[in-house]
């Protein structure tokens, strides 16, 4: 995967198939400090200290189709490649916490990319699902939050027109006015 | 520039999407489900995915729900998007590039054809 926002939303998807119902994805960038740091939390099912410990080892998954996962091994090795680390914490019936940090100037760090689309993609997609999603750069924050949007649309699905014309507009004006001119 | 979108928009867009449903209430329900595992993901269907969402809205159609899932053990077929038309059976479909998505939504979410050249033939 070429972006940082399409692993969020590999991460955000294990989140979902945990059984969860409250996901907080958070990404900041730091000029001043010169990282980049994203965290995934949610309140899913969960994993054993075993499971944790084996978690970024591709030949571990809790994938039924097939016996090997390589979304987080593949990240761990690219921010580690990046003077940064991935850490999975995790308690059972608790939730899971996954945090990422690179160097921000690395010339190898993978670009954040589309964060948007990857916003639009986990709200619409998974509805049931209350999203907070919060982008930081430096001291100004978005925070996208799903749970008032839905209130307010009283059952209006998130894919109507009018809604997700809305939607698209919101996130990406959020985005966009926070994201530093070096950003990529 | 636009203002800035703010969720007291949501109100009109409420009011407006509630009489258009009224409307629109005899037309079939539409569900496209979009595989985003690992495999998926990779593969693009986020794009697939956006570029469905942006059909719905430059098309301006209603009643259609997007939704995910996972991996469903096809991933050399990937992106793969399902579509499900009234009661009708469900139709599987594989390497579905976003100019694929925007025609399986023209020709089969509103048109009511499948796309046959696209589709995935699965035992159910």
């Amino acid at each position: 995967m070429r972006e940082l926002s399409l692993h969020l939303l590999d991460i955000a998807e294990n989140s979902v198939n945990a059984k969860a119902k409250n996901v907080t994805i958070f990404v900041l960038e730091d000029t001043r400090s010169d990282r980049l740091y994203l965290s995934i939390e949610d309140d899913g099912v969960g994993m054993s200290p075993e499971m944790v410990a084996q978690v970024t080892d591709p030949f571990v998954t809790t994938r039924t189709t097939r016996k090997v996962g390589l979304g987080l091994p593949l990240l761990k090795g690219a921010a580690e490649a990046c003077n940064g680390y991935l850490k999975v914490q995790s308690t059972l019936g608790v939730g899971t916490r996954v945090e990422i940090e690179f160097q921000r100037s690395h010339i190898d760090r993978m670009p954040l990319g589309d964060l948007p689309a990857t916003i639009l993609s986990l709200t619409i997609g998974f509805p049931a699902i209350h999203w907070v999603i919060r982008y930081q750069v430096n001291d100004n924050e978005f925070v996208f939050d799903s749970e008032p949007i839905q209130r307010e649309l009283e059952g209006i699905p998130l894919s109507d027109p009018a809604v997700l014309a809305f939607l698209k507009e919101y996130v990406e004006t959020g985005v966009s006015e926070l994201k530093p001119a070096d950003s990529f | 520039m636009p203002a800035i979108k703010s969720l007291d928009d949501l109100k009109r867009i409420r009011e407006e999407a509630l009489q258009k449903r009224e409307l629109k209430q005899t037309s079939g329900q539409a569900q496209v489900i979009v595989g985003m595992g690992t495999c998926g993901i990779a593969a693009g269907a986020r794009e697939t995915m956006k570029a469905i969402l942006d059909a719905i809205q430059e098309e301006n159609l209603s009643g259609i729900i997007v939704t995910q899932t996972g991996c469903i053990g096809l991933c050399e077929r990937e992106p793969i998007v399902q579509v499900v038309v009234g009661e009708q059976a469900k139709v599987t479909y594989g390497k579905v590039t976003p100019a694929i998505a925007r025609r399986i939504l023209k020709q089969h979410v509103v048109g009511g054809q499948v796309v046959e050249e696209n589709v995935i033939p699965l035992q159910s």
